[in-house]
């Protein structure tokens, strides 16, 4: 699993990489999930919906991305533009 | 008299320069602050090469992540279409959903009919990272167009509780969105007959 947070003037960053069946790494995922989520990013796992078209969806805890999820995408939460 | 005159033409500068340096000091003091804060290194920061290739990136991530569809549209026309979720599954060839969304990068999302083409509204929305880490908090172009997607495909509702609601036409050109609707129709029309076609060919 890669978590990737997009960056203005970068395009996406990776900010973690790793086995979620593995212990170690996976605690090193939700780490690096968690300080996302703090420094107010919104985290979406994009996935193939049952009538097969694409789509994503938000996760608020590491408990809610998929355990096969290839990618979590981190970006800054919405707020009201002019 | 002399002496009288030169005095008074010293007091005169004196006061005068007073008079400067008080109107001068918050300038001044403004200046220095814009320097400290990096205002000479954002200028000098900006990239356009970097800009180019971070748009670049956002666009392969934005490809890996919608429909091979979706990704043409963007390509070809410049803007995604996401149905409504009342209508969501309703794409092309099984009916119409009542309500969609076009996707511009770096603009409102606005929420039209298709079946008439009557525009509804605008969403006003942006994503803003505060950590401007290359002096700016603007995502590339794609990577905009990309949240904007996943939010509005992940929790439709949120995404418009977070956006200023606006009348359609606020800073769209209604007959430019109605113009882009209407290529989007003759886009979707020409890709059938193009699939059609193949698949009549293997056959």
């Amino acid at each position: 699993m890669r978590l990737l947070r997009m960056k203005p003037g970068h395009g996406e960053v990776l900010i973690a990489e790793g086995d979620v069946e593995v212990a170690e790494e996976e605690l090193a995922l939700i780490e690096a999930f968690r300080a996302q989520l703090d420094q107010g990013m919104w985290a979406a796992v994009p996935v193939i919906a049952p009538d097969g078209r694409r789509q994503a969806e938000l996760v608020r805890d590491f408990d809610e991305v998929p355990r096969d999820a290839e990618r979590v995408i981190f970006f800054p939460r919405a707020a009201g533009g002019r | 008299m002399l002496i009288a005159l030169g005095v008074c033409a010293v007091v005169a500068v004196v006061l005068a320069w007073e008079v400067l340096a008080a109107s001068l000091k918050p300038a001044l003091a403004h200046w220095r602050a814009r320097m400290a804060s990096g205002w000479g290194e954002d200028v000098a920061a900006y990239d356009p090469g970097r800009e180019r290739r971070a748009e670049h990136r956002a666009r392969e991530l934005l490809r890996s992540c919608v429909d091979e569809e979706d990704w043409e549209m963007y390509r070809d026309l410049g803007f995604l279409r996401v149905w409504g979720s009342d209508g969501s599954g309703t794409g092309a060839g099984h009916g119409v959903a009542p309500y969609a969304y076009l996707i511009y990068p770096h603009k409102p999302i606005v929420a039209y009919v298709p079946r008439s083409s009557r525009l509804l509204s605008e969403y006003c929305v942006d994503f803003p990272d505060t950590d401007r880490p290359f002096g700016s908090v603007r995502l590339p172009p794609s990577d905009d167009v990309l949240a904007k997607w996943m939010a509005l495909t992940a929790d439709e509702r949120r995404l418009i509780e977070n956006a200023n609601l606006h009348l359609a036409g606020r800073q769209l050109d209604p007959d430019a969105v109605r113009s882009d609707i209407a290529a989007l129709s003759r886009w979707e029309h020409e890709r059938r007959r193009r699939r059609d076609a193949g698949s009549l060919r293997a056959t």
